[in-house]
């Protein structure tokens, strides 16, 4: 009987792997709803401890942030979430926002990723979504 | 020679927190035998170091091509800034290995970027560059028809990374259009006594960063084949590249450099160290 469950279970992953990939893979691949609760708020624990970048943040309601950048990366992500907030544009205009800003933000989710496990196929995957929105972010 | 190296080394894993700089990691590339950050034979339009938008980067290098009848010693100091700006002195001493004697040559190379960025446009980021070239030591390459004992380069590159572009790993892509009078790079001088004429040729370089620290890759530079007594070959290499932190890399090749002066089938080893610091 086992061995009946076993060779079933191979036979479902052999045709999983051939299948397309389900919508909301990425979601999976970092962890889910307590896999990205966990990835943002190892991103608060690396913003607040960058002096560089902190400041900016300095008059930003951090309970809001966190719940806003959960649904965003959620809904980025192909989980069943609906991001709530303001665009890229219009939520970081008058912070300018450097390069070296973006860097530094950048580094810290590769850590926090690399640290949580994610897989480097996800990781990538997340920095694909999230490189274009460089010009939203920037110098503005 | 081994011992301080291995403990430079050491000592600059111990030290990844000061002075890093924020581009990411591997961002700044390597650097090229001509000391502009590229690959090893290749200059890309990316800026050395990890200095990013207002902050400076200095880099050291040091490296060696290992062929049968050829060594190619390089070393240098690179200096940016602004992620922007990069201007870079070089030392290139080929050694003779057959024939014995040397070639020395001396590169100041500039380069300025002139739009996009390497991770965050859908253009690709795109620099221009000047390479000063001065070859120290002209008697042999007068002697095989070569006119001026310097010259420059000048070039535009285009580089760019995809994120998640093939197995899920980022591929960078880079470009070159390279316009030069020298013969094996300016080290068998520049222009010849029948042709002074800039050649146009093309280079590239293809990396798949397989984590955030592990880069392999490939390169082919064409070169101009202009001294009658001796054919002149496009140079080819492969790769693998390693990025202990934002201040020490170390990159191992394999490369074909073709014919040099009559010395066929020249192959062999390629073998980089730099170390970076930003502020
Ligand atoms: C692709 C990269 C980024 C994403 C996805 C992102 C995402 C977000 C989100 C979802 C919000 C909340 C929007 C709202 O309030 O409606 C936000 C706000 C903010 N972001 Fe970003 N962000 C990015 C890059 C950056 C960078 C590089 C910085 C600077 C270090 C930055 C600084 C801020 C600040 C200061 C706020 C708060 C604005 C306020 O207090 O009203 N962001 N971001």
């Amino acid at each position: 009987m086992v061995v009946l469950i076993r060779s079933a279970l191979l036979l479902l992953l052999v045709g999983c792997s051939s299948a397309p990939e389900p919508k909301d893979w990425l979601y999976q691949q970092l962890g889910a709803e307590t896999g990205v609760t966990r990835l943002v708020d190892g991103l608060l624990v690396e913003i607040e401890q960058d002096p560089q970048i902190v400041q900016h943040f300095a008059d930003t309601d951090i309970p809001r942030f966190r719940k806003l950048l959960i649904e965003q990366l959620c809904e980025l992500s192909g989980g069943p979430c609906r991001y709530s907030g303001a665009t890229m544009q219009e939520s970081h205009t008058g912070f300018q926002i450097t390069q070296a800003d973006f860097d530094n933000l950048v580094d810290h989710l590769i850590k926090v990723m690399t640290a949580q496990q994610v897989p480097v196929g996800a990781q990538n995957r997340l920095l694909a979504k999230l490189a274009p929105m460089y010009k939203d972010v920037v110098y503005r | 020679m081994k011992k301080p190296l291995l403990s430079t080394a050491l000592l600059l894993c111990s030290l990844n927190v000061a002075a890093a700089g924020s581009k990411v990691l591997a961002t700044g590339g390597a650097t090229s035998i001509e000391g502009a950050a590229g690959g090893g034979i290749v200059p890309w339009a990316v800026i050395n170091g990890y200095g990013s938008s207002g902050q400076w980067s200095v880099t050291g290098y040091a490296s060696q091509v290992g062929v049968d009848d050829f060594t190619l010693n390089s070393k240098g100091i690179g200096l940016s800034y602004d992620n922007k700006y990069e201007l870079s002195f070089g030392r290139q001493e080929l050694k003779l290995d057959t024939m014995g004697g040397e070639l020395n040559q001396q590169i100041i190379g500039l380069k300025y970027k002139i739009a996009g960025e390497l991770l965050y446009s859908a253009m690709p980021q795109i620099s221009v560059g000047l390479q000063l070239k001065k070859q120290l030591d002209f008697a042999i390459p007068a002697a095989v028809g070569a006119r001026h004992d310097s010259g420059t380069d000048i070039y535009v590159a285009a580089s760019k990374v995809w994120f998640d572009a093939l197995w899920g790993r980022n591929i960078l892509l880079n470009a070159t259009v390279r316009g030069t009078k020298g013969q094996q790079t300016g080290l068998l001088g520049f222009g010849t006594v029948s042709n002074d004429d800039y050649q146009w040729v093309s280079e590239f370089s293809a990396v798949m960063l397989l984590n955030p620290q592990w880069a392999v890759g490939a390169e082919f530079k064409q070169k101009p084949n202009e001294l009658a007594f001796a054919r002149e070959d496009h140079w080819r290499d492969v790769f693998v590249a390693w990025f202990a932190n934002k201040h020490l890399s170390l990159v191992a090749g394999h490369v074909d450099l073709g014919s040099i002066a009559t010395f066929e089938h020249q192959t062999g080893y390629y073998l980089a160290l730099e170390s970076t610091w930003s502020f």
